[in-house]
């Protein structure tokens, strides 16, 4: 329960500082300052967005199929919130403690696919439907080397309890990560991290909401608060995709310090604080990655798309099972 | 095996591209700083942000650049030179003419015409910076003031006569009463009272200015230079209007931009060569020698034949905004008297 209500307010807090963030990345890459007139170098940009963006008119168009289209933005935030339910803090809040909070997560977050087709096709817009369908397409083919990525941990890690996981890899600073304690994880995870931007659709897998050609795609009919539902889920299912990944290949809540001899960095930097503090700074790093994907690669087309999943990623990703499951034969036991 | 080549080169430019886009992210700490666009590198520059937050800084402009018009009401003669060569009529003068001479600009030139109305319309002006060339007493100059947005179109309408309505109708009524008063005794006028009451009546009010002009200048307000000038000054009233107008054209292609002048220079001089060499040459002198020092001079001799008496026109536009010192403006008056002269007779 304080976990949920810990990552409900970390990730309303969270959305407007990463969208800042964002703002800046992209302008820096661009040789660009970014926003710079709301409050000291810009940094209220995004509030005043926020506010801009709750004021504003909830359009329902006469043609559009009103349950759905009033449920779907619902449907997505719960399906992806639903996922931070598995996910630990600290050492000692764990978070929701399943047998299988690996496996719930994963499949529960898959139900927002559900949510972006109801959106798209409660639109009556053929953009809306195309970036739906689109949508569907790609969550649902990279669903496939995503799971079998997070499996390889899970037959190393031999559970799928998220809180186990983090205690396997509690030892000393970062040598116990399950990516330094296990070198062929690096594999798997670099798959993970592609699958995870496909998830989240994000650059280079952004053809759902393609800006340019689908004008925002599945919620091109949606504005103001329900808009903001969007835009809450995707950087909601970035930080998921993160902060499990930091789980799974980065330790978790533990820290990255190392004891040296004499200078216990390790115990000094644990703790409540410390954990929570570690776990969200691991995660925010890979947004920050995701960030900085995004502003380097251009978009894929959508063969592309589908080859890069079921022709490579897949294939790939069942040989690093198939070895993960040796690496656990041979060299753990 | 074009599967595995495929992952490679994808790994490969993905990484460069990462690489590349990571360096940028850092290089953002740097930041261009201000500097002109004559400056050796200013498009060499690829490093750091780029963005100039517009209203709160900005790219440096030359003080005369081809921007807001700005007239020196005070040193305006009303000679109507602007607004007749100004090709999109965004000038409108209203000339009140005065029966005597009632002040001096600040070169010295006498002032008859009142300036009852002087407006630029900044919304019409299309820039080309002809009416700062064809001023006389350089009192009409482009400055460096681009930004002058408005909400309402009429406030681009800048208004520089400093004459209110009452001062309008006495000064007109004072011209009306002259011209009365001149009327009744025209036969007993003596031959005195011709002189000035004859040129103020012909159209053209520039006559009145021009004549005085040449004589005051020599004599009064410089002392050396001019009077060895002077002789050439003559010749050059001889060739008609056609030598005069050329050098007021070309001055407007070259002005705006400082340096590149003295190159293109010596293309468009053939054309002028023949007409305008004796009344150039002593304007050169002086003009040269205050803003570029040494290396001109030296040419100076060799390019006496043409080239000097091309750039120097150019020049004069820019020159004046800075100093309405007597000492540079009084070469010009010498080229407006040739000018004003011949087209009189042409109109009458």
């Amino acid at each position: 329960m304080i976990t949920f209500l810990f990552y409900l307010i970390f990730l309303l807090v969270f959305v407007v500082v990463a969208v800042y963030i964002e703002r800046k990345t992209a302008a820096f890459i661009q040789n660009r300052l970014g926003p710079m007139v709301v409050g000291p170098k810009g940094i209220l940009q995004s509030i005043a967005d926020l506010l801009k963006m709750l004021q504003k008119e909830d359009v329902r168009a006469n043609a559009v199929d009103k349950i759905p289209f009033l449920m779907a933005p619902l449907i997505i935030f719960s399906a992806i919130f639903a996922g931070y339910a598995v996910l630990p803090l600290n050492e000692k809040t764990p978070g929701a403690e399943l047998n299988t909070g690996l496996f719930f997560l994963l499949a529960i977050v898959s139900l927002d696919v559900l949510g972006m087709l109801m959106a798209g096709w409660a639109s009556n817009n053929k953009y809306s439907l195309y970036g739906a369908m689109r949508s569907v397409a790609q969550i649902v083919s990279y669903e496939i080397p995503l799971g079998l990525s997070v499996l390889c941990v899970v037959i190393i890690s031999g559970t799928l309890d998220l809180q186990k996981m983090s205690f396997l890899q509690q030892g000393n600073g970062f040598f116990g990560w399950n990516i330094m304690q296990h070198p062929i994880l690096i594999i798997p995870f670099v798959i993970f991290f592609v699958c995870g931007l496909a998830e989240s659709n994000r650059t280079p897998f952004d053809l759902p909401e393609s800006e340019s050609e689908l004008i925002g795609g599945y919620h091109t009919e949606y504005s103001g608060f329900r808009w903001g539902i969007f835009m809450l889920s995707e950087y909601g299912m970035m930080l998921l995709l993160c902060i499990l990944g930091a789980v799974l290949f980065f330790g978790g809540w533990t820290s990255p310090l190392p004891n040296i001899g004499s200078f216990k960095l390790f115990d000094l930097t644990s703790g409540y604080i410390w954990d929570t503090f570690w776990l969200l700074a691991k995660a925010s790093l890979l947004v920050f990655i995701q960030m900085w994907v995004r502003w380097t690669l251009p978009r894929l087309r959508v063969d592309q798309l589908m080859s890069l999943s079921w022709k490579y990623l897949t294939p790939l990703s069942i040989l690093l099972l198939f070895f993960c499951a040796f690496w656990k034969f041979w060299m753990i036991n | 095996m074009r599967y595995f080549s495929n992952i490679s080169i994808a790994v490969k430019t993905t990484l460069k591209g990462m690489a590349l886009a990571i360096n940028y992210f850092f290089d953002a700490r740097k930041k261009r700083k201000k500097e002109w666009l004559n400056d050796d590198n200013y498009f060499e520059k690829a490093e750091g942000t780029f963005t100039i937050q517009y209203p709160k800084e900005s790219i440096p402009v030359p003080d005369h650049g081809r921007y807001q018009l700005h007239n020196e009401i005070n040193d305006c003669i009303v000679c109507d030179k602007c607004a007749k060569i100004c090709p999109v009529d965004c000038i409108d003068i209203e000339p009140v003419r005065s029966p005597e001479v009632f002040g001096q600009t600040s070169d010295g030139t006498p002032l008859r015409v009142h300036a009852a109305k002087f407006d630029i319309d900044m919304a019409k002006c299309c820039f080309c910076g002809l009416c700062t060339v064809v001023c006389p007493t350089e009192c009409l100059t482009m400055t460096k003031e681009y930004d002058f947005t408005t909400t309402n179109i009429l406030d681009h309408n800048f208004s520089f006569s400093k004459m209110s309505d009452s001062e309008i109708a006495e000064k007109k009524k004072e011209f009306e009463d002259y011209q009365a008063a001149k009327a009744k005794p025209k036969e007993a006028l003596p031959a005195v009272g011709k002189k000035p009451l004859g040129k103020p009546m012909a159209k053209p009010i520039m006559k009145k200015g021009a004549k005085p002009l040449i004589k005051p200048k020599i004599s009064s307000p410089e002392s050396k230079s001019e009077s060895e000038q002077g002789p050439p000054t003559k010749p050059a009233m001889k060739p008609v209007l056609k030598p005069n107008i050329k050098p007021v054209i070309k001055p407007k292609i070259s002005s705006p931009e400082s340096k590149s002048e003295s190159e293109q220079g010596p293309p468009t001089k053939p054309a002028m060569k023949p007409v305008l060499k004796p009344n150039i040459k002593p304007l050169i002198k002086p003009k040269i020698s205050s803003p570029e020092s040494k290396s001109e001079p030296e040419q100076g001799p060799p390019a006496k034949q043409v080239i000097k008496p091309v750039i120097k026109p150019p020049e004069r536009p820019d020159s004046l905004g800075e100093g309405t010192k007597s000492s540079e403006n009084t070469p010009q008056r010498k080229v407006n008297k040739p000018i004003i002269k011949p087209r009189i007779p042409k109109k009458n």
